[in-house]
């Protein structure tokens, strides 16, 4: 054991590093879909192609500020910008045209809906960027690599994955509970979490608390899709990828648990990253295996509580 | 009712053999329609109990290989068949003892994550899967007796017709049992059925088992028909052609699913190819003006209509 250690460390050292690195980016979707189930009470199947078309704004949004020969330090504020873009733009839209006619519905039905409306915007990527991979990554090669030092090894790694993605990971989950805790807007968005008659009774207008936080959730896709996109090539697919994906994360967490969905990111992020490094064939494999392992042992996942179900 | 939609069956399989004897070519696609309706019909028992799974490619996907495994073993469509509806009701068995322990949004998705990992196994693992080359399937004897190409195919399309009808006929009967109606209750009011003493696990668990033989089948005959499987036949777009279908054809009758499927598959013979970068947008855009406007799909409409005209007729009556 000891000896694999010596002989694998600087692999693993990769691996924990890209671990943490992907599970800021999984924990940023995750974290969107489950505010919007909190307060809407939809599971967004098309959440995953928010963030596929957040990743494919952001390559785009790059490459048009680059040919305006704007300075390269622009392609970090432009990642910015593209989530700001895309879920200001697609959230209202998606809420006002979509949404609005299904809330009270049967669950089937939402279900069905957000699925086909999933089907929808990933022809619509195919459409507006082709099927060839889309590459901008100038953001991360302007900030250089990093040595890490790890176990006597030292462990080059990109400073983007290394403080940009965790950072922003860390920003939204400390600003998301201070918003949700401190703000008017994020305690009448818990109000009506919490009990959607009464705090209408209250007088709050649950119809423009829909919006925004439908909108707020699009744009976390569409953040961590843009983050994404200087890691590594955009293909057709990543939306399918990442809804799977962060559904593992939100189910294994629990539903509506927004720490737990932070410390399930980075159990499942850094499960894939080493299975990539150590055993290829497995890597879309694990975060399933660790999903059904935890849902059979707790079937409202590792942080849920009971759910109260209606007799 | 009971009469008039197997009158309806009947007359549909006439169609479809009418069809297929003046057009040849349409023989495949109708063989491959028929196959997917009886995939639907799964989905359909499913959506009874107001459950949709995101993930019944898997057991296409199942019946399909299982069939390429076993076809240079033992070269024959009926043994074939068979092997393809054990394994896929084992998988279902497997599959279904956990995902019947959850509802709504978690059965779907679980089903949806679960099929994503056969089909990365069948993509990754190329050594046993050919990954994404897939699998040749040789030309299986049909019943002990060796076929040229042309007659075979007729055999597998008279072989997926009387297994249409057949499990269309088992479902409207499984529906009408008390099996079927306590699916419903799960869809209204589940406690109710514990409180009565009956398990919703296992009611919804004999379903699902149910659901994934029939897709077993589908997948077996698929693979018999165009002698070729990929590990798309796992992909979530070929569960989402399912569910789509199953909308389409609408949730009321038996007969629902092939209506779809016939439509769906010669709809994409002449759009598909024409559209193939919008297919999916094509589908999903449809399933949400059906979910919007047309509950019933097009069996809703069709019986919509059959309705109104008995209706006059008896006002013409009186």
């Amino acid at each position: 054991m000891a000896e694999w250690f010596a002989d694998n460390s600087g692999l693993l050292g990769l691996a924990l590093l890209d671990g943490l690195a992907s599970a800021a980016l999984i924990f940023l979707v995750a974290v969107g879909l489950n505010l919007v189930f909190g307060v809407l009470r939809i599971i967004n199947v098309a959440h995953g192609s928010l963030y596929a078309i957040g990743a494919y704004a952001a390559a785009s949004v790059g490459i048009f500020l680059a040919s305006l020969g704007l300075p390269d330090w622009a392609s970090l504020p432009a990642l910015l910008l593209a989530a700001a873009l895309v879920g200001a733009v697609l959230g209202p839209l998606i809420e006002r045209l979509l949404l609005r006619r299904i809330y009270g519905q049967e669950e089937v039905l939402q279900l069905l809906v957000t699925f086909a409306l999933f089907m929808i915007l990933e022809d619509v990527q195919k459409l507006i960027w082709g099927v060839q991979p889309v590459q901008h990554d100038l953001a991360m090669r302007l900030l250089g690599t990093y040595d890490v030092p790890f176990a006597g090894d030292v462990v080059p790694f990109t400073a983007y994955q290394l403080f940009v993605l965790p950072g922003a990971a860390l920003v939204v989950l400390i600003g998301l509970a201070w918003f949700l805790r401190r703000t008017l807007t994020g305690r009448v968005i818990v109000a009506v979490t919490t009990d959607r008659e009464a705090a209408t009774a209250m007088g709050i207008d649950a119809r423009r608390v829909f919006l925004l936080t439908f909108t707020f959730g699009a744009a976390l896709a569409a953040l961590g899709g843009a983050l994404s996109s200087p890691t590594g090539a955009i293909v057709p697919g990543i939306g399918a990828q990442t809804i799977v994906l962060s559904f593992a994360v939100v189910a294994t967490a629990g539903l509506g648990q927004t720490e737990g969905a932070a410390l399930t990111s980075l159990l499942i992020g850094l499960g894939r990253s080493i299975a990539v490094y150590f055993e290829p064939e497995l890597e879309v494999v694990v975060p399933y295996i660790i999903m059904v392992a935890v849902l059979l042992v707790r079937p409202n996942g590792l942080f849920g509580g009971t759910i109260m179900r209606r007799i | 009712m009971r009469r008039i939609e197997t009158g309806l069956g009947l007359l549909g399989a006439a169609a479809l053999v009418l069809a297929a004897v003046l057009a040849p070519w349409v023989k495949f696609v109708l063989t491959i329609a028929l196959a997917k309706g009886i995939a639907v019909i799964g989905i359909l028992l499913l959506l009874r109990a107001g459950q949709v799974s995101f993930g019944h490619a898997l057991f296409i996907a199942a019946g399909a290989y299982t069939v390429a495994f076993l076809a240079p073993v033992v070269p024959d469509a009926i043994v074939l068949l068979l092997a393809a509806a054990a394994v896929a009701t084992l998988a279902g068995v497997l599959v279904g003892l956990f995902v019947t322990r959850y509802r709504e949004i978690f059965f779907g998705m679980l089903n949806l994550a679960l099929s994503m990992v056969l089909y990365s196994v069948l993509e990754k693992f190329y050594s046993v899967t050919k990954g994404t080359d897939g699998i040749r399937v040789e030309l299986p004897r049909v019943a002990s007796v060796t076929l040229e190409r042309e007659p075979y195919e007729w055999a597998i399309f008279a072989i997926a017709l009387i297994l249409a009808l057949g499990f269309a006929g088992l479902t409207r009967i499984y529906l009408d049992s008390p099996m079927g109606q306590a699916l419903a209750a799960i869809k209204t009011r589940e406690q109710r059925l514990e409180f009565m003493g009956i398990p919703a696990r296992r009611v919804l668990l004999a379903a699902y088992v149910l659901s994934a033989l029939m897709g077993g089948v589908a997948g077996g005959i698929i693979a018999m028909t165009t002698r070729h499987v990929t590990p798309l036949l796992a992909y979530w777009t070929s569960s989402g052609e399912l569910v789509f279908i199953a909308i389409l054809g609408g949730a009321g009758g038996v007969l629902g699913p092939f209506l779809g499927a016939v439509t769906f598959e010669l709809v994409r013979i002449y759009a598909g190819a024409a559209v193939a970068e919008a297919w999916q947008m094509i589908l999903g855009a449809v399933l949400l003006l059906v979910i919007l406007f047309a509950p019933g799909g097009l069996w809703g409409i069709i019986a919509h209509g059959a309705g109104r005209q008995v209706g006059r007729r008896r006002g013409a009556a009186a």
